[in-house]
């Protein structure tokens, strides 16, 4: 075993001084019963050598976008990572550390988490931004949660349909138990209908979920959204793409009360769904009622600057079954990742980015729909870098056929369940084209489409 | 000797016009942004980022980073969060092509080598749970209590009945009442006996059959085995209820006792603890949850299904449980963090889980052992993984306390064990050294305990002395919160 320490001789002597005779007697407050007296049945133990070969050879197996070109979207997305984001994250000093509850030996941590909510804040021009929460789905039901806490309003949580699919799964896993209606606006034309939105408003209603360009990739109206959100004392909340926030509004703008994300975008890769990073955002007036942990600034007793986890009576740990909510990690190192992602973008990179996006997947839109069969399932639809199309073939022969040529396109939408879906979602497919998809990538797609 | 400027805010280090990563030029034909996207949506000045170069954003975090201990550069014996060694093959493992980049759409058929890999981790958990249904899709420890105790909760209604209660001892970690909570349960918190185990007779009092769960950690948050938990188990079930075990202690019982055997209906483990998935500094973690067979079908979706006569292109496939509580997370898991919890069960195997059991053991016995005259125990003889130790006596003898001790290692080189944690023991010490440290560390670490004790109380008062900062004010930073750099643009 390469992590053990002790040799059998220091095992005596240790045994010793404890005053017992042997490892096995060590276990004697567990009852003979309960022992499982047989060796666990897991496969036997491999050397390092052995195990890099039989991951390499597992690894083999799959088929990723170092074999074929992601065009695939959905919630995550094949963003450029620049090495030093690789560099800083694969410090020990970062990722071997633990929650920073001793200050004095965790500035780094600490001050990094503080300049991540710094960052997260400039880029949404929110008030506050927690350490990070799971990833982008949970997000959601947290936010619903203090919408409930904030209002006082306990009973129904509105979410346009264009939210993605799995997000709206969660929030029901999250909700519906507890007897909170969780009232789903149809999403029949790529966007929300104002007025259907409107109607679904009450005076009861905690919150209104927005998500800014939505699961379709198209834009909603998301500041006259809000005011229907505020107009029956809902609070607003926006479900964000960070990368967009290079180029359009951000939800401080247009007054969002709560502003959520996944941020894998942000120098994380895909790594087939998890850990991404849940970011959480809202306004001051609401801090104390905000879930997860939170990285304060304050002076040592010197008078020095420094950083310690603030307002921690929210946290389950000092408030057991009353805490704000049940979450006792972040995700740290994902949180870290961000930061140096955004700091090595700055204002410049995150625009040129953004545009490098929007431009590429406008492009690719109208090469698609050029093809005989495929059509944008949205044509009047302002969208960012992700859009969806409709394949008179079917959705699996324009996956099987993309494959074919050496391209993932996807999700296709009859994936998910829909409240009221429209027939044509039955053949739509998702398409994201990221900054890193090039000219010559999408033409090569569109002449094997064509062929 | 400190790099005070490089430690400045990124903020201040910002000036316009610096840049830390460049963009290639479109290569598709560029039109003006308000023909894609109507003015309305597009933001009318740029964000507030800041500007420095890729020099600056390295030697920034790096010297932050030498600010962290961490179990790189330390030893960290913080008990009930088992901070052991993280393989650096893991790192490796984890990184690699068709692992890293995968996207959680692609086509199953492409997926067999992450399916299979993920089946069989599913397959360990249960083998060392002793629970056969597991789900990998918890994103966390609390999570994992969270989506056990729905999946409890559709059973219950399953079976037509409304059980409202959740019970846990005292000691319970605060991620079980407040899972519970959310969950929709009504808490209930048990009395420990003087022994610091459950107390049966206050168990007994407080079943009914509103009772759904009784939550227990085991071994507990002292460091104990519940050496009646079978019976405990007996008496829940009795009731109606079900068993939950919080896995948080794992690392002790390792191939020695399963849950599944001594009673527990439901467990999460922390792949990020007794598994080596690092902390990352707060996170990610990952908690999976083992369940029993009757339970299985209630599970969040999707798990993963083996159909070894397909073809071998569809062998492994994501399925959702008939009756499943729904979804508790976007896809599938924390993939990155069960990679290399996969690649530590495949580097021990069955041999090599049982010698961490024991070192850890033996470990924590040996150091409590050399601690017992100066920090004594209050509960048990025998520890498992960890021991709470008090320090009432030095706190009456002259003031010195938990919190004096704790600051005061950091001048030693050695990170402080948790303090005043589980609130049963009054200035608690809990100290946990993990398998991963040799007897020479223990030994030093006893010695440096030992010398703090005698030293003047006022100085251990303002300790520690050579850190960065010292014994930061924390009531101002609540009164007052500042939780970024600037204003808001």
């Amino acid at each position: 075993m390469p992590y053990l320490f002790n040799t059998p001789e220091q095992q005596q002597e240790m045994l010793k001084t404890i005053g017992v005779d042997s490892l096995e007697s060590l276990f004697a407050t567990i009852p003979s019963e309960l022992r499982l007296g047989r060796p666990l049945e897991i496969p036997p133990a491999l050397t390092e050598m052995e195990l890099q070969a039989h991951v390499t050879r597992l690894a083999a197996k799959n088929v990723g976008p170092t074999s074929r070109v992601c065009m695939q979207g959905g919630g995550a997305y094949d963003h450029f990572i620049p090495a030093a984001v690789d560099e800083i994250a694969g410090r020990g000093e970062f990722y071997t550390a633990y929650t920073p509850y001793q200050a004095e030996a965790s500035q780094g941590s600490l001050q990094t988490f503080f300049e991540f909510q710094s960052l997260i804040c400039q880029l949404t021009g929110m008030d506050v931004t927690n350490a990070s929460l799971y990833e982008g789905g949970t997000c959601v039901s947290e936010s619903a949660f203090m919408a409930m806490r904030v209002t006082n309003r306990h009973n129904r949580v509105v979410l346009l349909g264009s939210l993605h699919p799995e997000y709206q799964q969660v929030v029901e896993t999250y909700l519906t138990h507890l007897n909170c209606e969780v009232v789903v606006v149809p999403c029949l034309d790529g966007a929300a209908d104002p007025a259907a939105v409107d109607a679904a408003m009450n005076e009861e209603t905690a919150c209104l979920v927005i998500q800014h360009p939505n699961f379709f990739g198209t834009l909603e109206e998301a500041e006259q959204l809000t005011e229907i959100a505020h107009k029956y004392g809902a609070l607003s909340v926006v479900s964000y793409d960070p990368i967009s926030l290079g180029i359009l509004n951000r939800p401080g703008d247009y007054g969002a009360d709560i502003a959520i994300a996944e941020g894998q975008s942000l120098g994380t890769p895909l790594q087939f769904g998890g850990p991404y990073l849940g970011l959480f955002s809202c306004s001051e007036k609401f801090v104390r009622r905000m879930p997860g942990r939170l990285i304060g600034q304050t002076v040592d007793r010197n008078g020095k600057r420094c950083y310690v986890l603030n307002l921690q009576a929210r946290e389950q740990h000092i408030r057991r079954d009353k805490a704000t909510s049940n979450i006792c990690s972040n995700q740290g190192l994902i949180a870290i990742r961000a930061a140096v992602y955004l700091a090595l973008l700055g204002k410049q990179g995150i625009r040129e980015v953004a545009e490098l996006c929007c431009q590429k997947a406008h492009y690719a839109a109208e090469q698609l729909a050029t093809v005989e069969g495929i059509e944008l399932l949205y044509p009047e639809r302002p969208f960012f870098k992700e859009f969806a199309v409709s394949c008179s073939e079917g959705a699996d022969y324009l996956l099987r056929k993309a494959r074919q040529a050496g391209f993932d396109l996807g999700p296709e939408l009859s994936r998910f369940e829909y409240q009221q879906a429209p027939e044509k979602f039955q053949t739509g497919v998702l398409v994201a084209i990221t900054e890193q998809r090039t000219r010559s990538e999408i033409d090569q797609l569109v002449t094997a489409l064509k062929a | 000797m400190r790099n005070k400027l490089a430690t400045e805010s990124l903020f201040a280090l910002s000036k316009p016009g610096r840049r830390g990563a460049e963009f290639p030029a479109a290569d598709v034909p560029e039109r003006p942004l308000s023909e894609l996207i109507p003015t309305s949506a597009l933001a009318e000045k740029p964000t507030g980022l800041p500007e420095v170069t890729e020099p600056d954003v390295i030697r920034h975090f790096v010297n932050l980073s030498t600010l962290n201990m961490c179990v790189d550069t330390h030893f960290y014996p913080l008990g009930s969060c088992t901070m052991k060694y993280n393989p650096k093959r893991h790192e490796r493992l984890a990184s690699l092509p068709g692992i890293v980049d995968l996207h959680p759409y692609q086509d199953q058929s492409d997926l067999q080598g992450m399916l299979g890999m993920l089946y069989e981790m599913q397959e360990m958990l249960a083998e060392i749970s002793g629970l056969p249904a597991v789900s990998l899709q918890p994103a966390a420890g609390a999570q994992g209590e969270f989506t056990a105790l729905l999946t409890a909760k559709a059973y219950f209604e399953d079976r037509g009945e409304k059980r409202t209660k959740v019970l846990f001892p005292n000691s319970a970690h605060g991620t079980n009442p407040a899972s519970a909570a959310i969950a929709g349960f009504d808490c209930v918190q048990l009395a420990s006996s003087q022994e610091g185990l459950i107390d049966l007779e206050d168990l007994k009092a407080h079943l009914d059959d509103q009772t759904a769960v009784f939550m227990v950690t085991n071994p507990n948050t002292l460091g104990l085995f519940e050496k009646d938990i079978k019976q405990i188990a007996q008496m829940v079930h009795d009731a109606g209820g079900l068993v939950y075990i919080d896995g948080a202690n794992m690392n002790a019982i390792l191939g020695y006792t399963r849950p599944g055997d001594f009673g527990g209906d439901m467990m999460h483990f922390n792949v990020h603890k007794t598994f080596t998935g690092p902390h990352g500094a707060g996170g990610p973690g990952s908690g999976p949850i083992a369940v029993r067979d009757f339970l299985a079908d209630y599970l969040p979706g999707p798990v993963i299904n083996y159909h070894p006569d397909a073809a071998e292109t569809e062998q492994y496939t994501l399925e959702t449980p008939a009756k499943s509580i729904g979804r508790v997370r976007t896809f599938y898991g924390n993939i990155g963090i069960l990679v290399r919890g996969y690649c530590y069960l495949r580097t021990l195997g069955a041999a090599g889980l049982k010698a961490v059991s024991e070192n850890a053991v033996l470990n924590a016995n040996y150091l409590k052992a050399l601690l017992k005259d100066v920090l004594p125990v209050p509960n048990g003889n025998l520890c498992m993984h960890e021991f709470v130790a008090s320090a009432s006596k030095s706190k009456a003898a002259n003031g010195i306390t938990a919190m004096d001790i704790a600051k005061r290692l950091l001048d030693f080189g050695f990170h402080a064990p948790t303090v005043y944690f589980p609130l049963v023991v009054p200035e608690a010490i809990m100290v946990e050294p993990t398998e991963t440290e040799s007897k020479e560390t223990l030994d030093a670490f006893a010695e440096t305990i030992i010398k703090i004790l005698k030293e003047d109380p006022e100085f251990l008062h303002q300790a520690p002395h050579s850190t960065i900062i010292q014994r930061p004010d924390e009531v101002v930073a609540a009164r007052n919160p500042i939780l970024q750099c600037c204003e808001p643009q």
